[in-house]
């Protein structure tokens, strides 16, 4: 929230509030994504009324507290585990899903694809842990942060790409009953083809939140060059 | 090289440019997308009286002797408003099949229906086993009483729930992967053993798995010559890349320009974002690689009209810089759009999808990188 509108710089002048969703004057308009799935909303504020109390930290410190915290978002999205977890269930879908009578996992074209995000992602795991071992003294990370949100989204769209790439014509069908938990009828095709094209739909956002890629690019070029 | 259309084509061009500006907006779009059929028959209808469904067939066969330019021209700007009728699948698929296999009572049986608008029709050619190969086929064939029995499954089969007449690949001999023994039959869509499960696909079209439980077909119904379907097949597979490449291109082409209007209007740091020479490139990248790909549809129609001998080998390449530049400019399109990128309301993303299930359509990349090679 702008709490300052005279602040001579946009980054002063902003708090944080916490605010009771069901305080009159808010209204919630759901954005359905490109997936098909309902995760995020536009959310109006109109004359809402929130107590002083519920000012979190100092008044007017509201961009000092986000820098922080998204550095941390930075790191955090780096997602290695989920990346790995990932990885580790394209090669056992490339494992199952045919060519030619062969596993596609054998043709030397495909296998070369997982294993350069497989470099791509140990590379990543390591730039990780790099920052980490940096600020286990406490601190926040640095702009080196960048490089993990980067690297760490388009890790994940790879990956997510891939696994659509092993279902060719069944990446296509678009089943949403399917994709429930307690679906219990037949698949169209392979069960786990059935989510794998809405998932790299629902990973393009990857490279937008937390601060766009371009964005990140700009923060290295400034605080690590200088420029 | 004459790049120039001839009137006819430029009437063409101009007739559907004109029903997509004018009926095709894009939330109307959106209500047939989730209607019933996935498409409107009024529409479907309209495509008839304006002689598109006629377009690649024999004057003889009541159809207007046109050819892969018109189709080309025709999927283009259909694809510039993400056109959910199912030409590719009745006109392209089904029809090319008859046109270049069918038998004369075949054809004076079912193209009229097709040019009328009054038949719609579906091809089934792949298998759960077969990815993009043709020639891997297990359904069976099996020689009976004056005809055959069909057992099998074929896999996403376009437009398979609203067809009316299917046409399938089959092993009338030989092992899952020769290429001798395919054949190629006419299915009434409601026969009996036909069990079809329809749904819809993630780029807004419609697609069904259709099991085939000893189905019945007699000799007249197969299309084509007996075993040697595989090169019916992949001509018609052919035409069909032709077609869904023209169609992307048409796409890109919508995305390329949206993109960059975005860019002039769209602030950031007090500037439209257009104004950032990162992004700028980018933009050019994506004008680079919808030209090329554009060059190649052009390389490709123009091989494909004249029947030279490298067409295969062309279209081929074609389908390989589809893929990469469709890919490109639908990934780069959403991106440069943001937050806004990511929404069902925005048009740009279901511009992305369309371009994502072309990409793997009748063979990815390595696919035809493989094949370009093997030709």
């Amino acid at each position: 929230m702008r709490t300052d509108p005279k602040a001579p710089k946009k980054q002063q002048g902003i708090s944080f509030l916490l605010i009771d969703m069901n305080t009159p004057g808010i209204e919630v308009r759901p954005i359905i994504t490109l997936n098909g799935e309902h995760h995020v909303n536009d959310t109006f504020f109109t004359d809402v009324r929130v107590p002083v109390e519920n000012l979190i930290g100092e008044e007017n410190k509201g961009w000092t507290y986000a820098k922080v915290l998204l550095t941390h978002e930075r790191t955090g999205i780096a997602r290695v585990g989920q990346s790995k977890q990932q990885l580790h269930l394209l090669k056992a879908l490339a494992g199952e899903q045919l060519q030619n009578g062969r596993p596609l996992i054998e043709d030397p074209i495909f296998k070369r694809k997982i294993d350069a995000v497989e470099i791509d992602l140990m590379a990543l795991e390591m730039t990780d842990l790099r920052v980490l071992s940096s600020v286990a003294t406490g601190g926040a990370p640095g702009p080196e942060s960048s490089i993990l949100k980067i690297r760490g989204s388009e890790v994940q769209q790879a990956i997510s790409e891939l696994q659509m790439e092993v279902f060719g014509y069944y990446s296509a069908p678009y089943v949403p009953e399917t994709h429930r938990t307690d679906y219990s009828g037949d698949f169209v095709g392979p069960e786990l083809a059935s989510t794998t094209t809405p998932n790299y739909f629902g990973l393009r956002p990857a490279t937008v939140y937390g601060g766009s890629n371009e964005i990140q690019k700009n923060i290295i070029s400034k605080a690590v060059f200088g420029l | 090289m004459n790049f120039d259309l001839n009137e006819e084509q430029q009437l063409l061009q101009e007739s559907v440019q004109k029903f997509v500006q004018n009926d095709y907006d894009f939330e109307s779009r959106r209500k047939l997308v989730s209607s019933d059929r996935g498409y409107s028959e009024a529409h479907w209808q309209t495509f008839a009286e304006l002689g598109w469904l006629g377009v690649p067939f024999a004057e003889a066969d009541g159809g207007f002797g046109g050819g892969p330019i018109e189709t080309m021209l025709l999927m283009q700007e259909m694809g510039k408003a993400l056109v959910v009728e199912p030409y590719l699948a009745t006109v392209v698929l089904f029809g090319g099949c008859l046109r270049r296999g069918g038998s004369p009572e075949q054809r004076e049986r079912l193209l009229g229906g097709i040019v009328a608008g009054e038949l719609q029709g579906a091809l089934g050619f792949t298998e759960p086993q077969s990815r993009f190969n043709l020639l891997d086929v297990a359904t069976q064939a099996s020689a009976a009483n004056g005809g055959y029995v069909l057992n099998g499954l074929k896999g996403v089969v376009l437009n398979g729930a609203n067809a009316d007449q299917l046409i399938v690949s089959a092993r009338t001999s030989g092992d899952t992967r020769d290429p001798e023994g395919i054949s190629l039959f006419l299915v009434d869509a409601n026969a009996p053993g036909v069990e079809r499960r329809g749904y819809p696909t993630v780029d807004g079209q419609r697609a069904a798995e259709v099991r085939l439980n000893n189905v019945r077909v007699s000799n007249q119904d197969l299309v084509g010559e007996l075993d040697g379907g595989a090169s019916l097949l992949q001509a018609v597979i052919d035409e069909g890349i032709l077609a869904v490449g023209a169609e992307a291109v048409g796409c890109m082409e919508k995305l390329v320009h949206t993109t960059v209007e975005y860019s002039k209007t769209r602030k950031q740091f007090d500037q439209p974002i257009g104004q950032f020479q990162a992004l700028q490139h980018r933009m050019v990248d994506m004008f680079i690689a919808q030209e090329q790909a554009k060059s190649m549809m052009y390389l490709a129609a123009m091989r494909m009209a004249e029947a030279a001998p490298d067409a295969e080998k062309v279209v081929a390449a074609f389908k390989v810089q589809v893929g990469n530049s469709a890919r490109l400019v639908g990934q780069e399109a959403v991106q440069l759009h943001g937050g806004m990128g990511q929404t069902d309301e925005l048009d740009v993303g279901h511009y992305f999808k369309r371009l994502t299930v072309i990409q793997h359509q009748f063979g990815d990349v390595d696919h035809h990188l493989g094949r370009f090679g093997a030709l």
